[in-house]
């Protein structure tokens, strides 16, 4: 299925990438992560083990195992700063 | 309620005046104000970007509203937040809520506040002496939003 893909903030600048349209044969957010982390570099290092990060799908904050539906807006970000 | 997300400066004087236009009902509003520092984290800051997702942004305030108003007796709230590039001194964020009495005014600008800076998706960049840096979260804010869930 197709996803579009978010990033913000720091991990917007380190990744070089503010959107993306991608192919996902996965199932779950986690599926996902490790999918990205597999392009190595700078993916595997900002979204490997102990780096602070959250997803949306479709605008709301998920956890790793929460089911990416077709079409879906998902979301790659720090924690918020905002206030 | 009113929600915005802007560029543009803010005045409390105007905001609350918004709030209570035309009601009697009105006994109590509590307001927040925040605003850009010119220190951070052991260095001065010159100047704060602030970017946001827009549209996640707009439905998890109304959403941390929503929870306001159900836990409190709340006759509105106002909740506007700037984006963009701000200078020391600026106002960022603001908070008012109206009541009948001051308890629950005082408790959910407070409660909307904790939540805010937890789970709305806003991020600050700041512009230092030595560069641009994020601002990471902070543990007490974490902390502070924890509070709300013991009751």
């Amino acid at each position: 299925m197709t996803l579009r893909v978010l990033y913000f903030a720091r991990l917007r600048e380190r990744l070089g990438v503010a959107e993306e349209t991608l192919e996902f044969a996965g199932s779950t957010v986690a599926d996902l992560i490790a999918q990205l982390q597999v392009r190595g570099g700078v993916w595997a290092g900002e979204l490997g083990a102990g780096q602070a990060f959250r997803v949306a799908v479709d605008q709301d904050i998920v956890s790793f195992d929460a089911v990416i539906p077709d079409a879906a807006e998902v979301a790659i970000f720090p924690p918020v700063t905002g206030g | 309620m009113t929600l915005r997300i802007q560029t543009a400066s803010f005045d409390l004087g105007q905001e609350v005046d918004a709030l209570r236009q035309g009601r009697t009902d009105i006994g109590a509003i509590a307001s927040f104000v925040g605003l850009a520092r010119d220190y951070n984290d052991g260095s001065g800051v010159t100047a704060m970007t602030l970017e946001h997702y827009p549209g996640m942004t707009e439905k998890m305030l109304a959403t941390l509203i929503d929870e306001a108003h159900a836990r409190w007796s709340l006759l509105g709230v106002t909740v506007v937040h700037r984006v963009g590039r701000l200078l020391p001194g600026d106002p960022i964020v603001l908070v008012a809520v109206a009541s009948s009495h001051r308890g629950d005014a005082f408790a959910a600008c407070e409660y909307l506040m904790d939540a805010l800076k937890t789970r709305a998706p806003f991020w600050k960049k700041e512009t230092t002496p030595s560069g641009e840096r994020w601002v990471e979260a902070r543990a007490s804010d974490n902390a502070a939003v924890a509070r709300w869930e013991t009751d």
